[in-house]
């Protein structure tokens, strides 16, 4: 295997709040592969956008606070860069392709103006036709039709799906390593989405950036991961190949982010949710977070939260003191052809 | 795998705007929000928020005639000497008058000197200007970067800017420029505009930093952020065309503020030193004769005018740079 681009290991978040310190990120290690594209998936607040906003120093510090762990990228540890020395990394080695296109855009300059001032920002000595002209081809790369005249209008004459494409277009100029990507369809509706999620995908393949790509949405997964972490109260409960994980999982919480899936297949009256709620952050239950919830809890749950430990293949990894019970677990989409 | 979640993928990532129904006669689309679809046999007009600025403060009836007259008044200042060539003592002694009605000749009449009021009036109009404008431009830029940097870095740094401001917003201006002006006695204009500066800037200051507190949280600054900005250019490249528009306003509203205070000091005779005339001063120089009353009144017409003018312009352009408004005037 390769060297990996990206290598977190014991990442802990914390944000201190009025009710207590809310324990965002509690102990995350991964690796990201040259050209591999990794999904983080988790409900809202299970800390997998702050897990990567930390990388970049973009969360408020205070009340956030990056309590321990390394972030090693290019034989550097990012998370003890001083603040300049970050600041080139951003948008120019990493790059981050933001949630809500609708407010991720300045609404006073004109998208050219805004793609060209990250360029700027990284080589302020380069001339302005050449930075229009590298603007332009990205434009016409991410799909934004009449490049030429849409590099002068501002955010408010493109649409939705046109603004995410100039956001990926903002995030690629300086051709990073390691392309982030937070929910990057969230805010578009579906047929939109999967125009986005195309135009994400043939971004990856010219500029060979490794991408993490973080969504609630499986379906995303399925379509664009070669690999996923799935994350739960801070914690990565379970990680592997996508199609080990959506073939055979491994973990309770897993199956039931899948089970709460609808099928198209059949005729199903209810949706089957995850029962009960989310914990607070503030406040853990004892031993396994998802103990409260999870069909197969006992008494050990209640103990001891379990370690993330290889089950099966060696790079599929679960945290779960039962998962072998879950071995033949058939999930919904074990049933139906992993395309 | 099939997925409800995701949609049935085009083949072609095609643009979604949806083309427009093809006719020639298309009406112009309605301002705003409209799709820019430049498809062939429409054409849209590109339109940038400047120009829907432009347009709506054109469509404001009194902000052009406060317009047209400030470029009257101001214009009249600007080229006093072609309008008084003689400058603002000139005694016609060939024909001596003084304290000479409105006729013809001197159609604002003489003061007691024999001077031309209405070369006087002009000659003052350049100096109130001078002040109002200066004073304007000055303290906009101070308040500005003042605000800014208190907005954007909040924490101590605001908290001790912000105690400043409040300070000098605190003391009674009046009685400060009196005093000021009693200590150092009368001066020239930029001598008043200094001190004047010294108050005005905290008014757009307050504003300016209210404006960056909201902004310095919007996605796209945390975006521009992400893409390696520094933070003199999040705040001055990014930040700051979004906060130009109450800047304007308060710095248009400003001139009028400051050019009412100057009148008020050189009234009170603390102001600027005659012989160069001020509207004010001139209003103060007419009080000794106050049957004469064209010694005064001419003077109080012209700067409730420029008052009266630069606040008309104000509130046209608050309203054209307002962004929440995207109604057009009729």
């Amino acid at each position: 295997m390769p060297d990996p681009v990206l290598s977190i290991r014991d990442l802990v978040v914390e944000f201190k709040t009025e009710d207590g310190i809310v324990h965002a990120v509690d102990g995350v290690s991964y690796d990201l592969f040259p050209g591999e594209t990794l999904g983080i998936v988790g409900e809202s607040g299970s800390g997998k956008s702050v897990s990567t906003l930390a990388l970049l120093g973009l969360i408020p510090q205070p009340p956030g606070r990056i309590v321990s762990g390394t972030a090693e990228f290019k034989g550097r540890d990012l998370l003890k860069l001083k603040k300049k020395e970050l600041r080139r990394v951003r948008g120019n080695e990493v790059a981050m392709v933001f949630q809500d296109p609708m407010t991720s855009l300045n609404p006073v300059l004109t998208v050219g103006n805004q793609l060209g001032e990250s360029i700027k920002t990284h080589y302020p000595d380069e001339k302005g036709d050449v930075i229009k002209q590298r603007v332009i081809d990205l434009l016409k790369l991410v799909g934004v039709p009449n490049a030429e005249t849409r590099y002068a209008q501002y955010p408010h004459e493109f649409s939705g799906g046109m603004r995410q494409r100039a956001m990926i277009a903002m995030s690629i100029t300086n051709s990073p390593a390691l392309l982030i990507a937070d929910e990057p369809t969230t805010a578009l509706d579906v047929t939109i989405q999967a125009q986005v999620l195309e135009v994400l995908k043939r971004v990856q393949a010219e500029t060979h950036a490794a991408t993490i790509l973080i969504t609630h949405d499986l379906g995303i997964v399925a379509e664009m991961c070669d690999r996923v972490l799935v994350m739960y109260a801070g914690h990565i409960v379970e990680s592997g190949d996508v199609e080990t994980i959506f073939r055979s999982p491994r973990h309770p919480y897993t199956i039931g982010l899948m089970d709460s899936l609808p099928k198209l297949t059949e005729d199903e009256e209810w949706l089957r949710p995850i029962t009960g709620s989310p914990p607070s952050l503030i406040d853990l239950p004892p031993g396994c977070p998802f103990h409260p919830r999870c069909f197969l809890a006992r008494e050990k749950c209640r103990e001891s939260n379990p370690p993330l430990e290889p089950v099966g293949g060696s790079a599929h990894l679960s945290a779960c003191h039962f998962s072998d019970e879950l071995i033949g677990h058939k999930s919904k989409f074990s049933q139906e052809a992993v395309a | 795998m099939t997925d409800s979640s995701i949609s049935p993928r085009g083949s072609s990532p095609a643009q979604p705007t949806s083309p427009p129904a093809p006719g020639p006669d298309l009406p112009p689309p309605h301002a705003g929000g409209v799709e820019g679809t430049l498809e062939a046999g429409l054409q849209l007009k590109v339109r940038s928020q400047w120009s829907y600025a432009r347009m709506r403060f054109f469509r404001h009836r009194l902000a052009l005639i406060g317009l047209f007259g400030l470029i009257v008044i101001f214009g009249a200042g600007i080229f006093a000497n072609y309008i008084a060539p003689g400058g603002f003592s000139a005694i016609n002694l060939g024909n001596f008058q003084y304290l000479a009605h409105p006729s013809a000749k001197h159609i604002f009449g003489t003061d007691e000197l024999g001077r031309d009021e209405f070369n006087r009036v002009i000659w003052g109009i350049r100096t109130s200007m001078e002040v109002g404008v200066f004073v304007a431009v000055v303290s906009s830029f101070i308040g500005m970067f003042v605000g800014a940097v208190a907005g954007f870095y909040g924490g101590w740094i605001d908290n001790l800017l912000m105690r400043i401001t409040d300070l000098v917003l605190t003391l009674p201006a009046l009685a400060i420029l009196l005093t000021a002006s009693a200590l150092l006695g009368q001066g020239s204009q930029w001598r008043i505009s200094a001190i004047l500066v010294a108050f005005f800037w905290t008014g757009i200051a307050r504003v300016v930093r209210g404006v960056y507190l909201s902004l310095r949280e919007k996605e796209y600054v945390e975006a521009a952020k992400a893409s390696g900005g520094g933070d003199m250019r999040l705040m001055f490249r990014h930040i700051l065309p979004n906060t130009l528009g109450p800047i304007i306003v308060n710095g248009t509203l400003a001139v009028g503020t400051a050019i009412l205070v100057e009148a008020a000091l050189s009234f009170l005779s603390l102001g600027i030193k005659p012989p160069t005339p001020s509207l004010g001063g001139l209003i103060n120089d007419g009080q000794a004769n106050p049957q004469d009353w064209w010694l005064t009144v001419f003077p109080g017409i012209t700067i409730v005018l420029i008052v009266l003018c630069v606040n008309f312009v104000g509130d046209g352009l608050r309203d054209a740079l307002d962004p929440q408004q995207r109604r057009m005037r009729a």
